[in-house]
């Protein structure tokens, strides 16, 4: 008998959601290293994988980790890749190799209390920036942050197809709570669950250029084996895959892989608000703390506060013009975060006026309460 | 009179069929040693007639590494010393695939030294191809972790003081199941070698000591490039099954051991890989 996704509802730990919902997506290769608090993402795969005949495959490192799901990819599976702060910056190299190969992956990083090995064990948001600008050089990622467990699956589902569909490394930047809750999470029938796959060459491996991106700018892949001969390499390359380290071959590649993001990016942000039709106040919250913020919201409307919640489910890209909209109908925003303002600057960067923008920040470890926040709304 | 020119047919290399020919001129400087490296391989391709279809190669950085963009197959220069890592994604992706991971010493030794290892622990089936010319060549010629004693480099410029590894024993002491080391001055025996880990499962490594007159002979005073490849040619001693930890690789005056010094069965991890999958579906 076929084994079979988890349809149904079940009470589960966001860790296992997110493994479920990899496997719901389709892939069929996990290299990783463990790492507190992401080790129930391995241990799921580990368990569940092979009987879809996938394979899961311990690394020494997170280095060999993010190479070996790149070159999983490159010969046909979809791959992924799980860790936390640490293992993510040993993943950066690569994660700047899979965006200029152009190769579909998933990146999940259960994000704890930070820098270094800072709290294990402990939550943390800190490594929102690290996710849009840890590799070197330009480039655009997209990055989901889920706030349940139901959302660790459905994100994961969505990364998948995500990176499938833009030939791109997607990154999951949950958190330690996220990952840590055990919640209901509803897994839908098999057939019902949309599943992207990337585009193949339908032209002959004579003809075809392996980095030539056609109207939405996102080139065919050819995988290994296949007979289309293709050169990857990391250095700048001209569309047949060669190296044309010339300024102006530069500036057309990196471009074009800014803008198969930047250019589609009413297609991939997405976002949820909550009373911010009459808004006074604004709430700018993602992860685990838009919980918190949400409940804020909740007992500030009792009592007669106008607040609204925006979350953010795509922390990138960031909903800039969104975000800019609102912040004309409001007095104030208010960004909590588990870090020391790194969304917080984003908005500043969203807003023209000189509307107050006010962080609610933690530096890891504990989650912000709804008090906390709602202190910092009332505060003249 | 007129006199016709007949346009001459246009002659191609016995290999032209394994070259990306519209890459050509390669990198290399002259007489270095990675073109001779890479042709002992390309005949070995065409001499076990294999289909290109059916091979890949990945590369990590370095002038060595840049085989991967000359060889018309699947081919992928990754990032420095990740080329093995990388591989075994692609190897356990297309199992049927015969996937050569081609890389200079301090790819793979040095930045890549621990993928180096495991993979050789788990008998990962990867052909593994290290151009050891006892420096960094790209980089300009610094030491590595092949550079002999009191070698000079543009980073031990009063003589290396640290010892190198004798990679044949590094490689079977962490489980390679198949280990040899020719120079490139040796291309019947490393292609001989090149064909039998070819044919092959399990993790084959073979190291080929190579010129790089720019980065190692010159500051060595070892004379120009045809003189260093005369030094290693002449120095070098075939010793077929000899343990590696004896396979002597002397810079100033003694031998330089080479031969086919491990080769041994044992399950390859693609083998293991597949009847635990079986086992585990069945369950
Ligand atoms: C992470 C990283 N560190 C350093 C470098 C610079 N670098 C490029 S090639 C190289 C050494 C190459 O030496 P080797 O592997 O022996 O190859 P060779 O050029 O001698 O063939 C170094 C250090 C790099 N590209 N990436
Ligand atoms: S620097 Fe050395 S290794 Fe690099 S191409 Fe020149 S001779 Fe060869």
């Amino acid at each position: 008998m076929k084994t079979k996704i988890l349809t149904g509802t079940h009470y589960m730990l966001g860790d296992h959601a997110c493994a479920e919902g990899a496997i719901a997506a389709g892939c069929r290769f996990f290299a990783g290293y463990p790492i507190t608090p992401s080790t129930e993402i391995a241990e799921w795969i580990a368990r569940r994988l092979p009987k879809f005949g996938g394979v899961y495959i311990q690394m020494e490192d997170e280095l060999a980790s993010m190479a070996a799901i790149i070159g999983a990819s490159c010969g046909g599976l979809k791959s992924m890749t799980a860790t936390s702060g640490p293992g993510m910056s040993l993943m950066m190299e690569n994660i700047g190799l899979a965006v200029m190969l152009e190769v579909p992956c998933v990146i999940v990083n259960v994000q704890r209390g930070a820098p270094s090995t800072g709290l294990p064990t402990l939550v943390g948001q800190g490594d929102v920036m690290q996710a849009k600008w840890g590799s070197h050089g330009d480039y655009e990622i997209v990055a989901y942050a889920p706030n349940s467990c139901q959302e660790m699956f459905d994100l994961t589902v969505e990364a998948f197809n995500t990176a499938e569909k833009y030939r791109i490394p997607v990154i999951i930047l949950a958190d330690e709570a996220v990952g840590h809750l055990r919640e209901k999470v509803v897994i839908p029938d098999e057939k019902e669950i949309k599943i992207v796959e990337r585009e193949k060459p339908d032209v002959s491996p004579e003809e075809y250029l392996p980095y030539k991106g056609d109207g939405n700018l996102v080139p065919k892949m050819a995988l290994a084996g296949e007979g289309y001969f293709v050169h990857m390499t990391g250095l700048t390359h001209d569309e047949r895959g060669y190296p044309d380290i010339t300024g102006e071959a530069h500036e057309r590649l990196v471009r074009r892989l800014i803008d198969k993001i930047q250019k589609n990016k009413e297609k991939i942000i997405k976002y949820e608000e909550i009373e911010t039709d009459d808004a006074e106040i604004l709430l700018v919250s993602y992860g685990i703390t838009a919980r918190s913020s949400l409940k804020a919201v909740q007992i500030l409307r009792k009592e007669g506060i106008k607040a609204g919640l925006f979350r953010l489910i795509t922390i990138w890209p960031f909903p800039y013009e969104r975000i800019e909209e609102l912040s004309r109908k409001v007095s104030k925003i208010i960004v909590p975060e588990i870090n020391s303002g790194q969304i917080k600057g984003e908005v500043l960067k969203a807003i023209k006026s000189n509307l107050p923008v006010v962080g609610v920040n933690k530096l890891g470890g504990d989650l912000i309460t709804p008090y906390e926040i709602i202190e910092k709304v009332k505060e003249k | 009179m007129k006199v016709e020119i007949k346009k001459e047919k246009e002659v191609k290399h016995h290999l032209s069929k394994w070259i990306r020919e519209d890459r050509w001129p390669h990198i290399w400087c002259s007489g270095c040693g990675i073109g001779i490296a890479m042709s002992s391989m390309l005949y070995a391709f065409e001499e076990l007639n294999l289909d290109p279809k059916e091979i890949a190669i990945v590369s990590g950085i370095g002038c060595s590494g840049r085989v991967a963009g000359y060889v018309k197959v699947d081919s992928y220069h990754t990032t420095h010393g990740r080329a093995i890592p990388f591989a075994i994604g692609l190897k356990i992706a297309k199992p049927n695939m015969k996937v050569i991971v081609f890389s200079g010493d301090g790819d793979l030794i040095s930045i890549g030294g621990n993928h180096f290892i495991h993979a050789a622990r788990r008998n990962f089936d990867l052909i593994c191809i290290c151009v050891n010319n006892f420096n960094y060549g790209m980089t300009g010629g610094q030491f590595g972790p092949t550079t002999p004693h009191e070698a000079i480099t543009t980073t031990t410029p009063y003589g290396n003081f640290e010892y190198p590894f004798n990679l044949p024993y590094l490689a079977a002491s962490a489980g390679a199941t198949f280990v040899a080391r020719w120079t490139v001055l040796h291309p019947y025996y490393l292609r001989q070698s090149i064909k039998k880990a070819l044919r092959r499962k399990g993790f084959s490594f073979i190291e080929v000591i190579s010129p790089c007159p720019t980065g190692f002979g010159r500051p060595n005073k070892i004379g120009e490039a045809i003189d260093e490849m005369k030094y290693y040619k002449e120095k070098s001693v075939i010793k077929n099954r000899v343990d590696p930890k004896e396979a002597e690789l002397s810079f100033r005056g003694g031998n330089i051991i080479v031969g086919e010094f491990v080769e041994i069965e044992k399950p390859s991890y693609i083998e293991i890989l597949k009847e635990n999958l079986e086992k585990i579906k069945e369950v």
